[in-house]
Parts: C-alpha cells; structure tokens; sequence
C-alpha cells in the first residue's frame, strides 16, 4: 500500500477526444444497465492513453460520464497503481520490473541505468522532460527476465547494453522493436524447442505481442481514438457487431 | 517425457498459425455443440472424473466448484468469471495461452459458461497486458464473426457472450473477491466469505471465478476424456500443467508437462539446467511468491505436484519455479518478496496493511545484518500474527515465504547478525 494524492498542478479542463467518447460509449454497453460504474478502469486508463497521465479534470469527467460521485473515481484512480497520476516523460515512461525473478536476473542494474541516465528518483522528469522511470512490481514475464514496459510494450531478456541501446534509441525519436531482446521468439528455451516441435511450421517472423506493437506502430504514442484498428478491450470498428447490448 | 500428441495447448510459444483457422486445425473447437448437447450434468461429471484442480493456485476441484452453482435461476443471471490478472511473481504461464492459443480459453469460457447455467463471461485481464489484451480480443472478434460466441453459439443453442475487461495494476486484484470488486468499478478490496461468490458474486448473481487455465483446458478434457486427463501425474493430482521457469536456469522457459514430475528432470530438460550445473543449485520456490521455498537438499527429490511440495510445507501454486542459485543472496530475495507484498497490500485489514510493512522493515535488516539475533523469533511470531487473520489470503502469502526462510536458513540469517558484529562469518572460520 502507498499513498498516492493528486498533483499539484492541474490542468484547467479535460476533453475526450470524439472517437474516445465514441469508443467509450461502446465500452459501457459491455455492462448490465445500471452497472456502468463496471467501466471505470477503461475509461479511465484510455484518459491517461490520451494524456499521457490522470489529471483532476480528467477523473471529474469519468464520474460525470459514468454517474459516479468524484471521490468514487478518485479512489479506483489512486488505487491501481497503472494510473499516473503526475505528468510522464514526454517520449516515454520507462517501468523497470524489479520483483523477484528480474532482480535475480539483474534489474537492479537496469535500475541503475535509469537512474543515471534518466533521472535521480523514480516518478521525476528527466532534464530534458523527455523521460520517467519506476520499479514496478512483478509485469508478468518473468521467464524473459530481466524486462522493462515502455508504453504499451514489454522490452524483455534485456542487458545493460540492450537496454541502454533501446532508451538511446527511443531519445533518437526511433521505437525499438519490442519483445525478447536476444533473439528468442517468446517463451520458449532460448537453445531451441524441447517440445512442440511437431508444430513448430508458422511463418511469423515475431511473437503475438510484438506482431501487434509493430502493426499498429503505438507503443508510445498517445491514443486519440481514431487510430486504426483500436482493439484494445473493445470491438472491431466496422462492419462486425457482436452483440454486446443484450448482457442481463 | 509427455508427448505433443498430448499437449494441449500446441501453440504455446504462438510459432503455429494464431488465427480461428489455424487453432481448428489443431483440433480446437471441433464439436463443441455436440459437447454442449450432452448437457449440464456430463460436463460437470467429466470435468469432475478427470479431477482437474484449479491452476489458479490454490487448487481446488474445478468440477467441484462448478456444482456449488445453482441448478436453476432464481431470476438472476449466473456469470463466470475468467481470472486473467496472472500477477503472482513468477507466474506467466496465462499470458501465453491469452496472445498464443486464445481460442483453447475461448471455447472453455463457452463450454464452461453453459455447465454454470452462465450466458455471459467477463475475462479480466491484468491491465499491463496491452498487447494480449489487444490478441485476445481480435481472437473474440472472429469468433464473433464465426458465429462461435453470440446468439446460439457454436450452434449449440446457447446463447453467450464473452466480454474482455482489464485491470490497471493490482496484484490484489487476483484475489476473486476483489477481483469481483473492481470489476465493479471499485477499489480491488477483498470481500468478507460467506457469502461465497457461487451465491453472491458479480452484481450479488451467483458467480465463478476461473483461473485461465483451468479454463482452456476443458474443451480438450472433455474431447478426450476425463480418464485420458487423468491418465498424467500421481493421484489427486492429475493431468497436464504449465509450468513457467525463471531464475538462474539456463534456458528460463514456459512448458506443458505431466503433473508430478520430478523438479530436477523439469528444469534439465526443458532449460537446459541449472546456471553451474545442479551442485550450484540453492533454492527453489515452487509454486510463485507466495509459496515457501525449499532448500537444494529437498529440491533433488522434489516432485511437481499439490501433494507433494504441500508435503514439505510449500506448494504448487501456480507452478511457477523461480530458481536460484548459490551466487543469490536468499534474506535479500526473501526481503524482495516482502517488499512485494507491503506494496500490494490493499490496506482493509490491519494485519496485513501494518505487518506487511513491519516485515518488510525487519527483512530489511535482517538483509544487512543489523539486528539482534532474537528479532528473528520475534518476526516468526509477527508472521503468525498476519497468517490466517485477514480477510484474503494476501497476508498468509506474504507470511509464508519469511517462514519458509526462517525454517531452512537460519543460520545464514544468524551468521549475517554475527558477521556484522563481529566481521567474522562462523562457517568460513570453521572451515
């Protein structure tokens, strides 16, 4: 538990764009009538997609939409610890895994790294304003330890070298191709398959997640909605129409 | 050695075709009607022969836990819930079935919605997971567009609809209470049992919660029966398992084995062995943070499965080995696990919410050396005190790992005490 609170400086308003609203009206409809509370992380987290963090106008305008009092969405906003709730870097946030089976497998270097090329301590700006970093806990790849999430993706299998090379290369104004960083395709052995290798006769040149984050080109880039196609937690634009509407 | 014949998930590492077509082409959704067609009390049956214990962690029957859902409606809608906040330490085995083999989990959710009497399924996925978020529901989609999910799906005559929904960041959030709680749009903060969410669940309607896994591994159980299932690993710990290895192995993978596979055959033929060779080897936790670890000695007999590391008082888990080897420093990983815990603490109780903290701040010392030998007792106790006083098991789990350290390595504690005192360490000067 920590205390997260609101930053200091606050914008004066805070506006979805027009295909965000859109988007987060079908993103309601996935909810019984009467729950749409259920919708606060959403939307919520496609505010900070937008904006890069969660201001106070931001949240004022999620309670409005949903029909929650303020503090309600201030809770969840100060709960969950993926809400930022004072401005990133510019290009990027850096979040260094640090929990148990990264730091075995060198986090605390990669810490060290942001600390000296970033900034001091975790949350601040660097000099420039380009760049923020923090340890986060356990991101849920650890046997492509030690990994770092940038955006939207995971930088994973890094070393001081690579991971030094990719926040160069994200300086430069480039975004590194994400995933395993040593040549692995996703999970498996590094020294070549012990199983499955029966099937084992896909042609994509990368893993699921790294097909994604080079298709759509958006790792860190902040979402206006009318991006093409935004699957995240939604539906297809466009012709197919699941039916969503008739939850109970 | 288990043979890919009998691996379920057959795209595990996503190398074969990902798309609908390609996941039918490996036998996944062939006759899902005709499954469904057997009825409500076949499947639960099958699923209950075929002993399959939730992969989640605590496992816990899953054909059981599907029973305790109420034969017929009282007017309120049945939900499963499919838990995908996969944050345990160690843990990364669902994130490779969601953007590998989603469509395993899908035809699960369907299969295992309609034995709960259940039309619509919220997955909750681990907000971090952007891009298997984004996989798993372009793989909703087309089954949308396939006519597999909606109005009769799969045309089986059920109707069902599966929605994605996310998280931002609360390992607290895995809990199935709290899990329910935030997907309500509310603080992840446990709810008190009873009620059990089977009566009261998601929106008060009787509920499941499902741990990916136990899921996605129904459709194919139930295409090749129970007793093929439970034809792997020992009694009462039957089938197939994921198995995600990390740490100082040479080959850090996620594989499919037999349940009850010994440890040591698990990492040398999959990773490559332990960094240095298996002398090297100095604890193994099992089964993802929360379980205690086990020292080399045990480990060159350890057998992957809930009976046996329950025996030596740790646990499966969720199967997730961190290894580690004689270079780690094992107070310091401990500590790391600590701090884990006090930052994800939800606060409600008071055990957890101060003795997490207080643990972490002792652990810290006792990283450094700088404490008195009897504050080590003193910790026990204060684990104690959190075990089994809390709402959720979040303040057991972060009460285990220390003692499990307490109980293996006191005297590397004691000796770091001693150290610091005296700069002498007692084993080196005995040698």
């Amino acid at each position: 538990m920590s205390i997260r609170r609101l930053h200091t400086e606050q914008p004066d308003s805070f506006k979805f764009t027009a295909a965000n609203k859109k988007w987060a009206k079908e993103q309601i409809a996935k909810y019984p009538k009467g729950r749409q509370a259920s919708a606060v992380i959403p939307l919520l987290w496609r505010a900070q997609e937008q904006e890069g963090w969660l201001s106070k106008p931001a949240i004022e305008t999620v309670g409005t939409m949903l029909d929650m009092a303020f503090i309600r969405v201030l809770e969840v906003a100060s709960f969950y610890f993926m809400f930022q709730l004072a401005p990133v870097g510019k290009i990027a946030h850096v979040q260094v895994c640090g929990t148990l089976s990264c730091m075995i497998c060198g986090a605390e270097d990669l810490i060290g790294i942001c600390k000296e090329e970033i900034a001091d301590k975790p949350h601040a700006l660097s000099a420039d304003g380009n760049f923020s970093w923090e340890e986060v806990e356990c991101l849920g790849a650890c046997t492509n330890a030690p990994m770092v999430q940038i955006g939207k993706d995971f930088y994973e299998d890094l070393t001081e070298d690579t991971f030094r090379e990719i926040l160069a290369a994200f300086a430069r104004g480039e975004v590194p191709t994400p995933g395993p960083q040593n040549g692995r395709y996703a999970a498996e052995p590094l020294s070549g398959l012990s199983s499955l290798t029966e099937f084992n006769t896909g042609n994509y040149e990368t893993n699921a997640s790294v097909t994604r984050a080079l298709e759509y080109g958006d790792t860190v880039k902040r979402i206006q909605g009318n991006e093409v196609p935004i699957l995240v937690a939604g539906k297809k634009p466009a012709k197919s129409k699941p039916a969503k509407k008739q939850a109970k | 050695m288990l043979k890919d014949q009998d691996r379920i998930f057959t795209n595990l590492y996503g190398m074969h075709d990902r798309s609908l077509k390609g996941a039918k082409s490996r036998g996944h959704w062939s006759g899902t009607a005709k499954l469904i067609k057997k009825g409500r009390d076949w499947v639960i049956n099958e699923m209950k022969d075929s002993g399959l214990r939730g992969r989640g962690g605590a496992g816990f029957p899953t054909g059981l836990k599907w029973s305790f859902m109420p034969k017929e409606s009282d007017g309120r809608p049945a939900y499963l819930v499919i838990n995908a906040d996969e944050s345990e330490p160690g843990t990364c085995k669902d994130r490779e079935i969601m953007r590998n083999d989603p469509h395993t989990l899908i035809e699960g959710a369907l299969i295992a919605s309609f034995a709960m009497n259940a039309n619509a399924c919220y997955i909750y996925i681990r907000g971090e997971f952007i891009r298997e978020r984004e996989a798993l529901q372009a793989a909703i989609d087309e089954c949308y567009d396939a006519g597999l999910l909606g109005k009769n799906a799969a045309k089986s005559g059920w109707d069902f609809d599966l929605y994605l929904h996310h998280g931002a960041g609360a390992y607290i959030c895995g809990e199935e209470t709290a899990l329910l709680e935030s997907l309500e749009g509310k603080k992840g903060m446990p709810r008190m049992k009873p009620p059990f969410p089977a009566g009261a669940g998601l929106y008060g309607c009787p509920t499941t919660v499902n741990n990916v896994e136990s899921i996605a591994v129904v459709p194919t159980i139930l295409r090749r029966g129970g007793d093929w299932f439970k034809g792997f690993g020992r009694e009462n710990n039957a089938g197939t398992k994921l198995f995600a290895i990390s740490g100082h192995v040479n080959n850090p993978c996620v594989v499919e084995e037999e349940m009850s596979i010994p440890l040591q055959e698990l990492l040398e033929r999959h990773c490559g062995g332990v960094r240095g060779g298996w002398k090297n080897l100095k604890a193994v936790i099992p089964g993802g943070s929360s379980v205690p670890l086990l020292p080399a000695n045990i480990c060159s007999d350890a057998i992957m499965d809930f009976d046996w590391l329950r025996e030596q008082r740790s646990g499966l888990g969720t199967a997730a080995v961190i290894v580690m080897d004689e270079s780690t420093d094992v107070i310091k990983a401990i500590w790391r696990l600590s701090k884990f815990y006090k930052h994800e603490s939800c606060g409600q109780c008071t055990p957890c919410r101060e003795g997490t903290g207080w643990m972490m701040r002792v652990m810290d010392r006792l990283v450094r050396g700088d404490a008195e030998p009897e504050e080590i007792d003193m910790l026990l106790d204060v684990t104690k005190q959190v075990e089994g006083h809390t709402i959720c098991a979040l303040g057991d789990a972060a009460a285990w790992p220390i003692q499990g350290l307490i109980r293996h390595y006191r005297n590397e504690i004691e000796d770091r005490i001693k150290h610091k005192r005296t700069g002498r360490v007692s084993s080196v000067a005995a040698e």
